[in-house]
């Protein structure tokens, strides 16, 4: 019996190399991050861990002396005692000096990572279901930043790249050795950006703006996830952040604001052009994978009771004028959101005739620039 | 008060009705108790296969075997069941069976009540587990049911959702009601308030606890319901409402609610090491100011669970300090039991080991619920499966084991039997080592970054969530040994004796193995 109860005590310990040893890649602890404050966050961490430790040492150790020692099994009469105030006192005191002595580095931190001003660089940052946006303040600089892993790596048809989930085509930039604040928000349920290695985690509320702050000191690219439940693709919407030196970050800024810049110019000329058929449903094929697929469905079949069908919608058949709208303004009060504010003027286009006319609606129409600018300034058809 | 009662000695006779009737119309607490138990056994068994299905979806990544949406609908559900399904009517079933004993009184004080709030519980979760195969399914936002999500972004089982919960809600209501005026009332003469056992005295706590929260939790549910069906604002920033006043008015229920869980579990453990230990409580009184501390700090700190919502740094910092302090009165438990057993003269029989199971795996979720109160500490473990692991901790290795050591302690009492201690102690290292497998590493998968509530993961998690499925499924597999163990003991065996345990003193030992249908007609003499 005594080995079998030195099997339970040492089954943490055991368990802990059992799995140190199945894993390589997977860290043990808390990330030590690559800021001052994830690195005193880290401290925290530690130390209440080692708290815990010596307490828990203690305590167990004390019971299980108990148990061997005082076992009727060998023949000990049971002792009457039972209250001494005295020592009920001592432990209650002594957990309240410790949680004192541990209240009071836990408070200095927490402030200082509470400070949000004099910041130099400003970046708002709106979740919605289930993508990030990320737009600076001081510029004209913004975008959606969406999960890049291939849908087929998910579904367990393609072998699973090295950032599998954690990776996304436009990636947040920021620059090194500089305080840069992060204004969260959401477009609609409650997300939470989380960078561990920043030791940032905030809640995007809708309807209302969190701050936090961060400064990193070294190049590199620092991935996260969204961290509060936000529906069905919860899972898939990973945050990928890049940290520049300074100068190498201005140039990125330039290089954005003038692709941003060209494709406003582009919409703008692309408002007299008439697209093919052929382009608008390869371009439209490509976006409906990037922005539909999670609620709509590779087939346009929808989730029956939740995300309408596209495939045979009456709304597509049979009235335009509406399918350009709801795609433009969306329909408050559900999961649609308004995606004119969100994609450009032709791939808006391309993806309204690829609904159009994929998924054996074959409308046979084309939808263009044109058509859904004039949704947008209000003078549909 | 005795001589009222003792006019009444006719009530020996049963005038119970057989067959089904006996179990619909039943107003003995003995009845109606063995019924919550066997119904949060039940619910057990099927919130685990939802465990099953989470467990089965994360052994590798990539999707496999269901879709996300339905993923969030088990995880939810599975949530809801465990917690209202499963260990409240556990713990109420206990109340029923045993309260009435350990004061002496001859039943509860509102018997019609009592099998009402029981007999509108089964509905409440069949009209919850139905909605799963409603078109778009079952509730999915979580079983904190985070508005807007579980708004604006609900499907349309939500209505169903919350009838189910307020149906939940009245059962609790009423079972505290009932449980708060028999201990009030009916104690047998000479059962001074610091001579009841410490079971009668946190259940009487956890049920001022349920009397306060419970409304709390149908306020909130029915703002979720107005404003998804009828329009109002309250979670709304658009209509001039705000998401996160739903998160405190939830949580304001949700805290106290975790200690409505785990009182009652510190008053069985209470019971059960002394004796075990053949060596009274250390501490009798300081367990009870413990537990009224405890009480009244779980309203103080519902924002720990909110803290990366974006508070003001001091409410951050009054509810980081306010969480902190629970740790005080938590400890003065821990230390009394350590106490209780030093210098005792101990056998080890399965309650026994349970027991102590569980004062060493609470104690652990103990430790990690003090590492998230250190809220700079917390904004890297929330959400995490850090949280997950310490949730389990103490709700599963916590107050399930304490029900699990509750039924081993008192089912000689409740059958006449003894159960079979070798299948026991089989259960007992089953269950330890799996759940131990199954709890353990999602600690360091929470510390590597992993969130909670995901599908499919990174590939970096891999390893240790096929090694956690492994445990999962090992620790469901163990608890069929435990309904292998009751259905033996009701069935049949060696026959107990009034005392059960040599160690065991209460007024439930001091009648007939098994309980006769009605006890105390008369009431005891308190010594």
């Amino acid at each position: 019996m005594t080995n079998a109860r030195c099997l339970v005590w040492s089954l943490p310990t055991l368990l802990f190399a059992a799995s140190a040893t199945a894993s390589t890649s997977m860290p043990l602890n808390m990330t030590k991050g690559v800021t001052e404050i994830s690195q005193q966050v880290y401290q925290l961490h530690m130390t209440i861990f080692w708290i815990c430790c010596v307490i828990g040492a203690v305590v167990f150790g004390i019971m299980f002396w108990s148990i061997i020692r005082h076992r009727k099994a060998r023949g000990v009469q049971p002792a009457s005692f039972h209250e001494s105030t005295k020592i009920e006192i001592l432990w209650t005191a002594i957990p309240i000096v410790i949680l004192i002595g541990m209240a009071i580095p836990a408070t200095k931190t927490l402030i200082a990572m509470e400070d949000t001003t004099a910041a130099d660089v400003t970046v708002l940052v709106t979740g919605s279901q289930w993508k990030w946006h990320y737009k600076y303040l001081e510029h004209d600089v913004e975008y959606f930043s969406l999960l890049a892993t291939p849908r087929e790596q998910i579904a367990n048809k393609l072998a699973k790249g090295e950032n599998y989930l954690l990776e996304v085509d436009r990636p947040l930039v920021i620059p090194t050795g500089k305080k840069v604040r992060f204004l969260m928000t959401s477009d609609d349920v409650i997300h939470s950006w989380w960078v561990p290695a920043f030791a940032i985690k905030k809640d995007a509320n809708p309807g209302f703006i969190n701050e936090a702050w961060t400064r990193v000191d070294h190049p590199g690219i620092y991935r996260g996830q969204c961290a509060e439940l936000c529906g069905k693709d919860h899972g898939f919407m990973p945050i990928v952040v890049i940290a520049k030196d300074p100068a190498d970050y201005q140039a990125w800024i330039v290089q954005e604001e003038t692709r941003i810049a060209a494709a406003k110019a582009a919409e703008r000329e692309l408002l007299a052009m008439n697209m093919s058929m052929q382009e608008l449903m390869s371009t439209g094929e490509r976006v409906y994978q990037g922005w539909c697929v999670a609620c709509h469905q590779a087939t346009g079949g929808g989730l029956p009771g939740i995300f309408p069908a596209i495939k045979g919608s009456q709304l597509v058949l049979t009235d335009r004028a509406a399918h350009i709208d709801i795609i433009v303004n969306g329909k408050p009060g559900t999961a649609m959101q308004a995606f004119g504010r969100q994609l450009s003027l032709k791939e808006l286009a391309a993806v309204i005739t690829y609904t159009r006319n994929a998924f054996d609606n074959n409308t046979g129409d084309t939808v263009q620039a044109a058509d859904v600018f004039a949704v947008q300034q209000g003078k549909g058809e | 008060m005795s001589a009222i009662t003792s006019e009444h000695d006719d009530h020996a006779h049963d005038h119970k009705p057989s067959g089904i009737k006996r179990w619909l119309f039943t107003t003995n607490h003995k009845d109606i108790g063995s019924m919550y138990l066997i119904f949060a056994l039940l619910m057990f068994f099927i919130g685990g296969a939802m465990a099953m299905v989470i467990r089965l979806e994360l052994f590798q990544p990539g999707m496999q075997f269901v879709e996300p949406q339905f993923f969030n609908q088990m995880t939810t559900v599975h949530g809801l069941i465990m917690v209202f399904g499963a260990v409240m009517p556990a713990f109420t079933g206990l109340a029923n069976w045993m309260i009435p004993i350990m004061i002496g009184a001859p039943d509860m004080a509102l018997p019609r009540m009592n099998n009402w709030s029981f007999w509108i519980l089964p509905f409440a979760f069949l009209i919850l587990i139905l909605s799963l195969f409603m078109p778009g399914g079952g509730p999915d936002f979580g079983w904190t049911f985070y508005a807007p999500l579980s708004t604006t972004y609900s499907n349309d089982s939500t209505a169903l959702f919350v009838f189910a919960v307020h149906i939940m809600g009245i059962s609790s209501i009423m079972g505290a009601i009932n449980v708060i005026v028999t201990i009030w009332n009916m104690r047998a003469p000479g059962m001074t308030w610091m001579k009841m056992p410490l079971f009668v005295w946190t259940w009487f706590i956890t049920a001022f606890l349920l009397i306060m929260v419970m409304p709390v939790l149908a306020t909130v549910v029915t703002m979720v319901l107005t404003d998804k069906y009828f329009g109002t604002s309250f979670f709304d920033a658009a209509g001039g409402g705000d998401p996160v006043l739903f998160q405190h008015i939830f949580w304001f229920f949700g805290h106290p609610e975790v200690y409505i869980m785990i009182l009652p579990a510190f008053g069985i453990v209470s019971a059960i090491i002394p004796t075990f230990a053949r060596k009274r409580l250390f501490g009798y009184a300081s367990m009870v100011y413990a537990t009224a501390s405890i009480a009244i700090l779980s309203f103080l700190v519902w924002a720990h669970h909110m803290f990366t919502t974006g508070m003001p740094v001091f409410a951050t910092l009054f509810f980081m300090y306010a969480t902190m302090l629970i740790a005080v009165p938590t400890g003065v438990k821990v230390f009394n039991w350590v106490a209780t057993m030093w210098r005792g003269a101990m056998t080890f029989e399965v309650p026994m080991m349970f027991a102590l199971a569980f004062i060493v795996l609470f104690t652990i979720g103990g430790f990690s619920g003090l590492m998230l109160a250190i809220t700079p500490a917390d904004f890297q473990y929330h959400d995490t499966y850090f949280v997950v692991a310490h949730f389990h901790y103490v709700l599963v290795t916590g107050a399930v084991f304490s029900i699990i050591a509750a039924a081993y302690y008192w089912l000689p009492k409740w059958t006449g039997y003894m159960y079979d201690e070798r299948l026991g102690q089989l259960h007992f290292w089953c269950s330890l080592i799996s759940v131990n497998l199954l709890f353990f590493p999602m600690h360091f998968v929470g510390l590597a970054g992993m969130p909670r509530r995901i599908p499919d993961y990174a590939l970096q998690f891999a390893d240790f969530n096929a090694f956690i499925s492994v445990g999962g499924f090992l620790f469901g597999l163990s608890q069929l040994i435990f309904v292998w163990v009751v259905v033996k003991c009701a069935r049949g065996g060696e026959k107990a004796t009034a005392q059960v345990w040599e160690g065991a003193e209460g007024l439930e030992w001091e009648i007939p193995s098994p309980a006769p249908y009605h006890t105390f007609d008369t009431p005891p003499v308190i010594k």
